[in-house]
């Protein structure tokens, strides 16, 4: 797999206040990588080093083997990049607008008009082109914002929540276009959402207050976090000391007087040993779902975590 | 590169009505004072033919309407200017550019370009009208194309420094308000020399009237058009070091 950014030690600071702090990592190319954090955590901040918008006060960043620094244009010209505002200039056309960020990023004259049909289909900007982009709704500006990263079909791809203000549906939309773009380029993309991490990406990175505090594949992370949790409903009161015994079960919750929440490990999973032990008691079992952790309970415990240490 | 972004800086220009606004109302003005120079000509003709080497047409027509045009345009380039980059950054387009394979200096330049595409035309425009003039008289080319030459020389330097005002500007009414005081205190600061004991030598040069006015008068010499040359290349230099900076601190 090639290195597409390999990003070391960055440090940013604005005055005294360290907004990134030694932050350092790699995209290979056919991964998403999803970039978490709350407001204020150093996303934003990160993405523009990335983009040769803002100089690190300390670090480097190579880009498809060019030094951001070095070789600035070579560098840049391997990279897409959507602001968490898009660049739009307003009175222009969708089309004109297009043509002008294609001979801004080189694009060969002879496939000009090639890359831009290309990439209006992708993403849906067909019907709109001849429209001027400032009588677009937010949603499609937001597309041209994607369209304009991704038309000199650049090996980088970086795009700053992407997602923000669209609807459910161009979200899911620009979700698959994440994952279609994924398969042949780099992406990192940044969020607070963090269903859409779980949605797009195959590894995630979660920044708190500058600093690096989870580097991981999707899947690792599920694996790291080793722990699901069961609802259970009975028609009589369930014998909560009985069902400690059981092995593999961490703790259990009391909802309401008929239900319970237990939390076990996943590796030896107690599902069964639960269910046959509700059953031999007479019990009288209800409701026994499964919860799916989500990675917003991940991204809680972690920073909070973080911030006791 | 530069080409690209000059082109697509001239051609917003026109997708505005600021362009067009500006060019109509500096002709409307241009020819009211073009043709009340035509009509002192005319009625001091009869005294002037009696005279021995009177000044002829180009003299009484060609250097107050050019003259007359510095001024307005003094007023109208930082209104032109100071929207170049201010304006980019303020609607976050700015980085667009920063993340194009493109350089600072490509920026820079590809702006001031596209900005004196229109200047371009408003001096063609100007220079019509004397111009019109060679269907019923006789011109004295030479001292019309030296007008033009100051005329341009000057707006060019007009340009560059509204283009640094445009960078380090936080707000377009800034950059347009900065670039005019500079432009207003480069033009009257020789003033104090009409005052005989009090002139001094260093206001005398930097005073951008004095160098229009020689270049103006015919006389194309050396020092006039370097003062203009260095003038633009330091202000050039300055936006494209301030629209460096520009990543390194916030």
């Amino acid at each position: 797999m090639t290195t597409l950014i390999e990003a070391q030690h960055l440090t940013r600071y604005y005055g005294k206040h360290c907004a990134v702090n030694d932050v350092s990592f790699t995209l290979a190319k056919g991964e998403v990588l999803g970039f978490l954090g709350a407001n204020g955590a150093g996303k934003t901040t990160t993405m523009q080093m990335l983009c040769g918008n803002l100089a690190p006060s300390a670090g480097q960043i190579t880009i498809n083997g060019f030094d951001l620094l070095d070789q600035p244009k070579a560098a840049k010209r391997n990279l897409g990049y959507l602001p968490d505002t898009p660049p739009l200039y307003k009175e222009l056309s969708v089309q004109e607008f297009l043509l002008y960020c294609a001979r801004l990023h080189g694009v060969a004259k002879s496939s000009v008009t090639d890359a831009i049909n290309r990439t209006k289909e992708r993403c849906g900007l067909t019907e709109v082109a001849e429209r001027l982009i400032v009588n677009l709704s937010k949603g499609f500006q937001q597309r041209v914002g994607i369209a304009q990263a991704i038309l000199h079909n650049p090996e980088v791809i970086v795009l700053d929540e992407p997602t923000v203000g669209l609807d459910p549906i161009q979200i899911r939309e620009i979700r698959t276009l994440i994952r279609e773009l994924g398969q042949d380029h780099g992406v990192i993309l940044s969020t607070h959402i963090l269903t859409e991490v779980q949605e797009s990406c195959s590894h995630v990175q979660i920044i708190h207050q500058g600093q690096l505090i989870l580097n991981e594949t999707i899947a690792g992370l599920n694996r790291q976090m080793d722990t699901g949790t069961l609802q259970i409903t009975t028609r009589l009161v369930p014998d909560i000391n009985s069902l400690l015994t059981l092995p593999g079960i961490s703790s259990i919750e009391t909802m309401s007087q008929n239900r319970i929440k237990i939390h076990h490990s996943v590796t030896a999973n107690p599902v069964e040993q639960i269910a046959e032990h509700i059953i031999t008691a007479g019990w009288g079992l209800q409701e026994l779902t499964p919860i799916k952790r989500s990675m917003e309970d991940i991204f809680i415990s972690l920073t909070k975590d973080h911030r006791e240490l | 590169m530069i080409l690209t972004i000059a082109s697509r800086e001239f051609r917003t220009l026109f997708l505005s009505p600021m362009a067009w606004t500006i060019l109509a109302i500096l002709q409307f003005i241009l020819a009211f004072l073009f043709l009340t120079q035509v009509e002192a000509f005319t009625s001091l003709q009869p005294k002037l033919a009696s005279i021995e080497g009177a000044p002829g047409l180009t003299d009484i027509i060609v250097p107050p309407l050019f003259g007359n045009a510095a001024i307005i345009l003094l007023l109208v380039t930082p209104l032109l200017t100071m929207r170049l980059i201010c304006e980019e950054r303020r609607n976050k387009t700015l980085s667009l550019l920063l993340s194009a394979p493109v350089s600072t200096i490509d920026i820079i330049l590809g702006k001031y370009v596209g900005i004196l595409g229109l200047m371009l035309l408003i001096i063609a425009l100007i220079t019509l009208m004397p111009l019109s003039l060679l269907g019923g008289g006789e011109l004295d080319l030479g001292k019309l194309f030296a007008n033009i030459l100051a005329l341009l020389l000057l707006v060019t330097a007009f340009t560059a420094i509204g283009l640094f005002m445009s960078c380090i500007a936080g707000h377009p009414t800034v950059a347009a308000m900065s670039t005019f005081g500079v432009l207003l205190l480069l033009w009257i600061v020789d003033w104090t020399s009409g005052l005989t004991d009090q002139r001094s030598e260093l206001f005398e040069y930097l005073s951008i009237l004095r160098h229009f006015q020689n270049i103006q008068s015919g006389l194309i010499s050396s020092v006039d058009v370097s003062y203009f040359l260095l003038f633009i290349t330091t202000f050039i230099a300055l936006s494209i070091r301030s629209l460096d900076n520009e990543r390194l601190q916030k």
